[in-house]
Order: C-alpha cells, then sequence, then structure tokens
C-alpha cells in the first residue's frame, strides 16, 4: 500500500521536474534566439569577426545545453521509481573515452578557433600612421587627448594635475609640444581611419568599454596600455567604465562619435580654437 | 593499503562533561562541523539581507526607504553591501559550510575514523574562523563603513586608504585582516584533513573505496592548501601597503583629485591581480567540488544504482584540481596582461570544460537506468545537475579573450558565477543538509515543507540569474549601483525590476527553509532506524546521531566499494561497505 503510494508521488513530481527542465530549456533557447536583449551592432571589421565567433559558440553550448537538460528530464520522468528494478552497471570506458575525446575537441578546437579574432588586434599593433588618442581615466570621468598638428604629445606631470583649474591631465605648458594638444571629455574618431588608443589611469584602475567595438580595456595606474581599432560606421557610441573604480563608478560615462574625415577636422579645428 | 591501527593515529577519548568543553570549545569533530555550518547558516541570511538591499536599490533607485540615513541608498552604501555580500557569501557560506561543515562532520565518520588527525588543531580553526567573521562584520561599524572595492579589492583603490573613497580607510583594514585570519583557519583546516584522509582510514577502506564525497573533501583540502598560502602573502603584502608604506601593488606618480601621491612608487596593481587569482580561481573548486561529491553521492543512492564510471569521477575531480591552478589568467583578460599569455590561459581554460563535462555525463549515466526516489534530498541533487550545466555553459563564452572583451565585468559573468559557484554549491549543501540531518540531529527535516522550499528555489534561481546573462549581452556592466548613466542601462531597467521581484521570491522562500530547519531540529519525525535512506557508506552503520568517538571505540572494517546498489545475486538493493561479505543476504 504504502509502495504503491510513493511510486505515484514519484510519477508526478518527475512530471513536474521533466516538465519544468523543458520549459526552462525553450524559454531560454527562445529568448537567445529571438535576441531580445542582444547586443548593438558591431562598428568594425574585427567586432563582425568577434560576433562570427560569437555564432559559433552559442551553437555549440546551444546544443550541449539543450541536450543536456533534456537528457536530465528524459531520464528524470523516464526512470522515475514506477516499482521497476534498478540495472546494474559500473560505467563504461568506450563512452567515457568518447566523450572525453569529442569534448577535447569541442572545446578545444573552439578556443583555438577563436585566435584570430584575439590576435588581430592583441598580437600585432598598430599600423604607424593610425591616428593617436590618449585615453586617461580618473575618478570619475575620461579624458581624451589629441597631440594636434604637430603630431606630438605634450609633456606630462602628475603634480600639474588639476581637474579644477581645467588641466585634468597635467599638461606641462612649457613643453613647446603641449602647446597644439587638444584634451576633451569626449572623443571623436574619423570613419575608416585607423585609431590607436593609449590608456592610462591617473589614480585606480578603469575600464574603458564601448559595446558597439566589442572591446573593453582596463586604463592601469602606471601602465601605457595600446589598443587599436577602425570604426566604419559613423555614429555616437557610449563609452562606460568597466573597472569598479570607486563610488561614482556607475556614471563614469563618456560618448564616442565617429564621423566623417571632412567632418573631424572641423571638429579637430573647433577644439584647438576653443583651447587657445 | 593503509590501515590504521588502534591509538596509531590518535587516542580513543570520552565525551567531555561541560557545557562549554562539549558545545563551545569542543574537539569533536561533529560538533566542530555543526559550529562550522551554523556559522554559515548565519552568514547566509547575512549575505542574503544585504542583497535583498541591492536589489530593492537595483530595482527601484530612487525610491526613499527609512533605514537608509538620508532616505535613499548612495552609491557607496550600494557598493559596500555588495562587497560584503561577495565576501561573507564566498568565505564564509561557500568555502565554509561544505567543506568546514559537512566535511568536518562526515569525512571521519565515512573512512571510519574516531576523529579528525588532530582536533584540538580542528577547534581552532573553527574558533580563529569565528574571529575572521566578527572582524569582517566589525567593517560595517567603523567610521566611513565597510569598504566598497568588491570582494577582489583591487588595488589602488583597495590600497591607497580614504582618500579613493568612504569605507577604504578603516573598514578596507578590517577586511583584509578578517580575510588573513580566515587564510590561517583554512590552512589548519586542510591540513587536518589531508592528514586525516591519508592516516585515518579504516581496514580495508582504500582509495578505490572512498565515497565520492571523501574524494571532492580530499581534493578541495588540497586546493585549500595550496590557494590560501597565497591570499594570504597578498594580504599581508596589501597591508603592508597600506599601514607600513610600502609599494607592492602602488606604482608611482597617482594624483588622486588633483592631490599627488609622493609616498608611494615602483608598485604593480597587476601584481595583486595575478597573487588573487591564483587564489581565486581554485576558491571557485572549493566552493564547488564538495558539492560536485554531495550530487554524485546522492544520485546513486537515490537512483539505487552504483555510480557510472567511478574511476572517471576521481580523475576528473583530480583533473578540475590540478586544472584549476592553471587558469588564473582568465580572470584578467581586459587587465594589460600579456595577449600571448591570454591565449594560453584561454586554452587550458576550455580544457576544464572537459572534466565538467565528463562529470555531467558521468551523472546522467548513474540516472540512466535507475529507479529515482524524489525525496527532498534527491530533488537539489537534480538541481544542481541542471545549474551545473547551466552556469557551466556561459564559462565557454568566458573562457575565449575575444568573446570576454565584451563581456568582462557584466552581468554575464554575474550570471555565470552565481549559477555554478553560488547556486550550484549551495542546491549541494541544501542536498547534503536534507540527506544527513536525520544521521545529524536524529530527526528528519519535513518533506513537504521541504518540497515547497525547493520549488520555489530551484524556479526562483532561474528566474533571477537567467535574465541576467541577457542584461550581459546587451553590455550591462556589473558594480553599477544604478542603471541611470545613459541611455542603452537606461533602456535596461525593467530587466533588473523584474530581476528584483524574482530575487525577493526566492529571498522570501528561504525563510520557509529557516522554519523547516528549527521546527525539524525540535519537532521533526525521529529517524529510529540507523539507515534511513538504505545507503551504504559507514556513517549509515551508527546511530543517529552518532556517539561521541562515533564507532564506540571499534573500528570498523571495509569490504565493499561505496556504491554497491542493486548488485545483481543480493537480497537487498544495497550492500552496506562494513557488511561482511558472508552476511550479504542472498536473492
Amino acid at each position: 500500500m504504502l509502495s504503491r503510494r510513493t511510486e505515484r508521488g514519484s510519477t508526478a513530481v518527475a512530471l513536474a521536474f521533466a516538465l519544468f527542465l523543458v520549459i526552462m530549456t525553450l524559454v531560454t533557447v527562445y529568448i537567445f534566439w529571438a535576441k531580445i536583449w542582444w547586443f548593438p551592432p558591431a562598428i568594425t571589421d574585427l567586432g563582425h569577426e568577434i560576433d562570427a565567433q560569437y555564432a559559433r559558440t552559442f551553437l555549440i553550448t546551444g546544443i550541449v545545453f539543450v541536450a543536456a537538460q533534456l537528457g536530465l528530464a528524459y531520464a528524470i520522468f523516464k526512470f522515475r521509481d514506477h516499482g521497476q528494478k534498478a540495472s546494474y552497471f559500473e560505467g563504461n570506458n568506450t563512452l567515457e573515452i568518447i566523450w572525453t575525446l569529442a569534448t577535447v575537441v569541442l572545446f578545444v578546437g573552439l578556443g583555438l578557433y577563436a585566435r584570430n579574432a584575439w590576435a588581430e588586434v592583441h598580437f600585432i599593433g598598430a599600423s604607424p600612421g593610425a591616428l593617436q588618442i590618449e585615453v586617461t581615466g580618473q575618478q570619475f570621468v575620461w579624458n581624451f587627448r589629441y597631440a594636434g598638428p604637430d603630431g606630438k604629445f605634450g609633456r606630462e606631470k602628475p603634480e600639474l594635475v588639476s581637474a579644477s583649474t581645467g588641466n585634468p591631465v597635467g599638461l606641462d605648458s612649457t613643453d613647446p609640444a603641449s602647446k597644439d594638444d587638444i584634451v576633451s571629455p569626449v572623443i571623436a574618431v574619423p570613419e575608416g581611419r585607423e585609431v590607436e588608443l593609449i590608456l592610462r589611469s591617473q589614480d585606480v584602475t578603469h575600464s574603458f568599454y564601448v559595446r558597439e567595438l566589442r572591446l573593453k580595456q582596463d586604463a592601469v595606474p602606471g601602465m601605457e596600455i595600446h589598443m587599436h581599432f577602425t570604426a566604419t560606421v559613423p555614429g555616437e557610441y557610449e563609452i562606460a567604465c568597466a573597472e569598479l573604480c570607486g563610488l561614482g563608478h556607475y556614471r563614469m560615462h563618456s560618448m564616442l562619435t565617429v564621423m566623417n574625415e571632412a567632418d573631424f577636422e572641423k571638429w579637430e579645428k573647433d577644439q584647438e580654437a576653443a583651447n587657445q | 593499503m593503509v590501515t590504521h591501527e588502534n591509538g596509531g593515529g590518535h587516542e580513543q577519548h570520552h565525551p567531555p562533561s561541560g557545557f562549554i568543553r562539549k558545545y563551545v570549545f569542543s574537539i569533536d569533530h561533529k560538533v566542530i562541523g555543526i559550529q562550522y555550518l551554523m556559522l554559515a547558516l548565519f552568514s547566509v541570511f547575512v549575505g542574503m539581507a544585504l542583497s535583498l538591499l541591492m536589489r530593492l536599490h537595483l530595482g527601484w533607485p530612487t525610491a526613499k526607504f527609512a533605514f537608509f540615513h538620508g532616505g535613499q541608498m548612495t552609491p557607496e552604501q550600494y557598493l559596500a553591501l555588495m562587497t560584503m555580500h561577495g565576501t561573507i557569501m564566498v568565505f564564509m557560506v561557500l568555502t565554509t559550510a561544505p567543506q568546514s561543515g559537512f566535511g568536518n562532520y562526515f569525512l571521519p565518520i565515512q573512512i571510519g575514523a574516531a576523529d579528525m588527525a588532530f582536533p584540538v588543531l580542528n577547534m581552532l580553526s573553527f574558533w580563529t574562523t569565528f574571529v575572521s567573521l566578527v572582524v569582517m562584520i566589525c567593517a560595517f561599524f567603523v567610521s566611513g563603513g565597510a569598504p566598497i572595492g568588491g570582494w577582489t579589492s583591487y588595488p589602488p583603490l583597495s590600497a591607497l586608504g580614504e582618500i579613493v573613497g568612504p569605507g577604504q580607510g578603516g573598514g578596507e583594514t578590517l577586511w583584509i585582516v578578517g580575510l588573513a585570519i580566515f587564510c590561517g583557519a583554512s590552512l589548519m583546516g586542510a591540513l587536518n584533513f589531508i592528514t586525516t584522509l591519508i592516516d585515518l582510514r579504516a581496514k580495508g577502506m582504500t582509495l578505490g573505496r572512498l565515497p565520492l564525497t571523501c574524494w571532492t573533501w580530499f581534493v578541495t583540502a588540497i586546493l585549500g592548501l595550496l590557494a590560501f598560502g597565497v591570499l594570504l602573502a597578498a594580504c599581508i603584502l596589501l597591508l603592508l601597503d597600506r599601514l607600513a608604506g610600502t609599494s607592492f601593488f602602488i606604482p608611482g606618480g597617482l594624483v588622486v583629485t588633483d592631490q599627488v601621491i609622493t609616498w608611494h612608487k615602483g608598485g604593480s596593481p597587476l601584481l595583486w591581480q595575478h597573487l588573487f587569482w591564483f587564489f581565486g580561481h581554485p576558491e571557485v573548486y572549493i566552493a564547488i567540488l564538495p558539492g560536485m561529491g554531495v550530487a554524485s553521492h546522492l544520485l546513486s543512492t537515490f537512483s539505487r544504482k552504483p555510480v557510472f564510471g567511478y574511476r572517471a569521477m576521481v580523475a576528473a575531480v583530480c583533473g578540475i584540481g590540478f586544472l584549476g591552478f592553471c587558469v588564473w589568467g582568465h580572470h584578467m583578460f581586459v587587465s594589460g596582461m600579456s595577449p600571448y599569455s591570454a591565449f594560453a590561459f584561454s586554452i587550458l581554460t576550455m580544457t576544464i570544460g572537459v572534466p565538467s563535462a565528463i562529470k555531467t555525463f558521468n551523472w546522467l549515466g548513474t540516472l540512466w537506468g535507475g529507479k529515482i526516489q524524489f525525496n527532498c534530498a534527491m530533488l537539489f541533487a537534480l538541481g544542481f545537475v541542471s545549474l551545473f550545466v547551466s552556469g557551466g555553459l556561459s564559462g565557454l563564452f568566458l573562457a575565449q579573450p575575444a568573446l570576454d572583451l565584451y563581456l568582462h565585468d557584466g552581468y554575464f559573468v554575474v550570471a555565470h558565477f552565481h549559477l555554478i559557484m553560488g547556486v550550484a554549491a549551495i542546491f549541494g549543501m541544501f542536498a547534503g543538509l536534507y540527506f544527513w540531518f536525520p544521521k545529524m540531529f536524529g530527526r528528519f527535516l519535513n518533506e513537504g515543507i521541504g518540497k515547497v522550499h525547493f520549488w520555489l528555489t530551484f524556479i526562483g534561481v532561474y528566474t533571477i540569474f537567467m535574465p541576467m546573462h541577457f542584461l550581459g549581452l546587451a553590455g550591462n556592466p556589473r558594480r553599477y549601483s544604478e542603471m541611470t548613466a545613459g541611455p542603452f542601462l537606461l533602456a535596461l531597467q525593467p530587466v533588473h525590476v523584474f530581476i528584483s521581484i524574482a530575487a525577493f521570491i526566492t529571498i522570501g522562500a528561504q525563510l520557509i527553509f529557516l522554519f523547516n530547519f528549527l521546527w525539524s531540529l525540535f519537532a521533526g519525525k525521529e529517524a529510529k532506524e540507523e539507515n534511513p535512506w538504505h545507503a551504504t557508506t559507514l556513517e549509515w552503520s551508527i546511530p543517529s546521531p552518532p556517539p561521541h568517538d562515533n564507532f564506540g571505540g571499534v573500528e570498523p572494517v571495509v569490504y565493499h566499494g561505496p556504491y554497491e546498489f542493486s548488485v545483481p545475486g543480493a537480497a537487498d538493493d544495497y550492500i552496506p561497505q562494513h557488511l561482511a561479505p558472508n552476511l550479504v543476504r542472498k536473492a
């Protein structure tokens, strides 16, 4: 009598568990598939390459996710206690070898496949003609410095830093090269031209993050970190800080504007004029 | 084969009489295990209360509440809650309960020992952990409040003092001191576990007959021994930077709000990240391995089938333990570390997916052809498998630096580590608690209330953490006290509201558990049999709760593997490890 009751109970629970897993899997897959919350479109060639690797990874993890969750749901329902005898086996070496090798090939292969997208931006530096922009993080603003017409960055000194008097990066005005340097709280770049960012931080670690570039890079105090990209789609893009930098971390925000070459030249001239 | 002669490892001891020696400064591994569990239970409710406040603020950042000074939570208060939530959960719950709690109680019994190898050291390590918790909680009450640097506490934010933020003064110092003390406690614990497992196994308890729980506690202890020493060193260096004017992690030429820092130069912020993550990644496995052990153990017990691929499981646990030390760099893809190292770390990290997949396949194999019984312990074990898969697969994205660049320090990461390290590990603990409660306290947890708790929690955690993946894909950075800085974040606010509501319901469900725990402790159904689950391992061969010296002075002898269920030819569908072959009833 008692055993029949546990059997009935086990069918209900098994069914509920299996159903939950099926529904959870379907809903999850649907939301990924329908791209309800998704990446904004990439604006660099590298970004498209990264998106392609995302697609491959989604495919593989998606298949494994569905297979594992549904497999679990099936096993839970099929092998619920309904009075049968459990079968006795302690394993199967052939199966162990097959799924070990299969996951090695799948996972490590995926990792090797991702090499190109990484190498392109990280193993190779910017080309010599790239537009250099120095990015300085400080609690809780970004500053962007352009070398100006002379193409040379002027000297900076920590003791000259004074955000309150309009010298947030500590530009040394006694250095002739610093005369035409442009410092701006927003960044503008020309469309289709390679840009090299030189990331620095004055105080704590910050992180430069633009979603549409598919790039994120910490700005680390004491280090100069270079990164490069070529944006191909004009527009305005948000810059967020992605490394906890203190109480104002959430509002350390700026804008990246990608504009055509003519607009960019005009923008640079306007900034120069404003700096004088 | 290691044999343990009576008196060789340690003396057989008698129960102490006084209350203090029996329940407070006890050297009985069972009492200490329960002390650890109580400490973790207290901590998990503190940590959860902090997350409740965080979710309240994230959902409704401008809402005013009487319990905040000034009515509204400030960004620094949010970050302090976040830092302490992470710290308390990782160290005082995930590190403490599965290993020091359940491990302390059941490792000696499952291997047939009367106690841990060093009972006094065991007591010392618990009370050191307790001091560490007290010191950390004190951080809330000093001027400036608790630290705001996150549980990873990256310098220079964590090294420069109050000048970089409230909470970075006295609060941060207490945090580091508390953590250093915790490291000491964990090192003592790890040493004890390793020695106990190697030295005190009963006759016949060969390595091949160890329950998988013991294997995972053993490997976890080795990880702890190797990892916490490094974190201890890192904490001491950071403390010296703060208090003694050294510059291990602080470079020269820093300017904080227009003030030049002249007294530091030459240090490297990345050095901390390397040291921290050399500890931090194995820590993930310290949290999850015991859960894997419990899940394997219960899936076998309640499918009435041997573990599928016992040797492969042991190899996978050891593989995860070893590889766990080779992958810390995947936390540093955006840190400015060499891109060549990043690529190497990436491939190694993809490799660690292999033993994890092996375990999953073997769990399914264990269920296959079984006779599954759905009690609360088993439900949580099955939930563990589902959550482990869901939380583990997102790791394949984060392990690839090209993809991690976008997701790093965002909500995708928050979803990933909460599912696998937080929730899956906690499901392992719940499974263990429902399973072992009758052994520990002589009473069952209520199954009916337990099922309500299971379903609300299982559905709840998926509803909280699945949507966080989507926030991450949309680019939402983590550790933001509100999502108001720009248009794309404002657009994600409804998802935050949804997650907050799901979190409130799930947290509410834990009160059901708390009620069940306290009620069952005093009024639960009595566990009259020694072995109510018809399980095989040694803890089920002794009374519930076990006597002071576990086996009544008689050392058990082990004749069987740990998972002999439904063996053909036997009358019962389980053969206890201690049952002499001539006593096994034939069908």
